[in-house]
């Protein structure tokens, strides 16, 4: 009997960083919104596997991910474009270093493939430990680790933070001669 | 720095972020949470509160009924 107010609590509490993560898998705003409803009711209806006291978070987020998946192969949808926008992103230098701005970032995040997206999300924002976060994505830890570490490669390639690359024409240069096929 | 607050909210465990140039030196790390703390940031939209009560009185409604 007590179970239903505190769960809705509890629930309620998750629900912005749940949303934070939904945008950062679908990249859109109405679309994300539609996952947290859906998991929100998803998360609902089987709210009595749920434990109380548990990792409310950890559980709503592999029921958002799952969700997100399993619309995205309903849909059968755009997945294969994404190779085909990372490359055409590549190839196209911007024009200034080192300015970087929050639309930047979320291209550059949506350059990575989902499941290097997700683990650097997981990771590097949503506060999630390695364990965690291999749970979510029912992977190995391992696994988790070498996503992470792919991502925040690509996108400081992406965004050109690497250090040294903020400078000058040899930077120009490096780039021309790593994106040569 | 806000966000890093946040985070330890979160009681992250902690032998890791020495290793994956995610932690509060990193532009990426900085830039992951600032991205993700915009939205997270929001207020929680009126139609997930709504969702919630409904599903709340809909739970209610059949305890009452089913006793």
């Amino acid at each position: 009997m007590q179970e239903s107010p505190s769960f809705k609590r509890e629930l309620l509490a998750t629900l912005p960083s749940l949303r934070a993560f939904a945008v950062s898998l679908s990249g859109r705003h109405d679309r994300a919104d539609d996952l947290v409803q859906d998991t929100m009711m998803k998360a609902w209806a089987k709210q009595d596997s749920y434990q109380m006291g548990t990792n409310i978070k950890a559980w709503l987020f592999t029921i958002l991910r799952n969700e997100f998946y399993s619309q995205m192969r309903k849909r059968g949808r755009e997945v294969q474009d994404t190779d085909g926008a990372f490359t055409e992103r590549m190839s196209v230098h911007p024009s200034q270093y080192g300015v970087l701005d929050m639309a930047d970032f979320k291209k550059a995040l949506d350059t990575l493939p989902p499941d290097q997206r997700e683990a650097i999300i997981l990771i590097g924002a949503s506060g999630f430990s390695y364990e965690e976060a291999a749970d979510i994505c029912k992977c190995a830890v391992g696994t988790m680790k070498s996503r992470v570490s792919r991502a925040r490669t690509r996108l400081q390639d992406v965004l050109k933070i690497s250090g040294e690359a903020d400078f000058g024409p040899d930077a120009v240069s490096a780039q021309v001669t790593t994106n040569t096929p | 720095m806000k966000d890093k607050t946040k985070m330890n909210d979160m009681s992250v465990p902690r032998s890791r972020r020495s290793d994956d140039g995610l932690g509060p030196n990193s532009d990426i790390g900085a830039k992951l949470r600032a991205f993700y703390g915009a939205v997270q940031d929001q207020p929680i939209p009126d139609k997930f509160l709504d969702l919630l009560e409904k599903l709340d009185q809909v739970e209610q409604a059949s305890k009452r009924k089913g006793g």
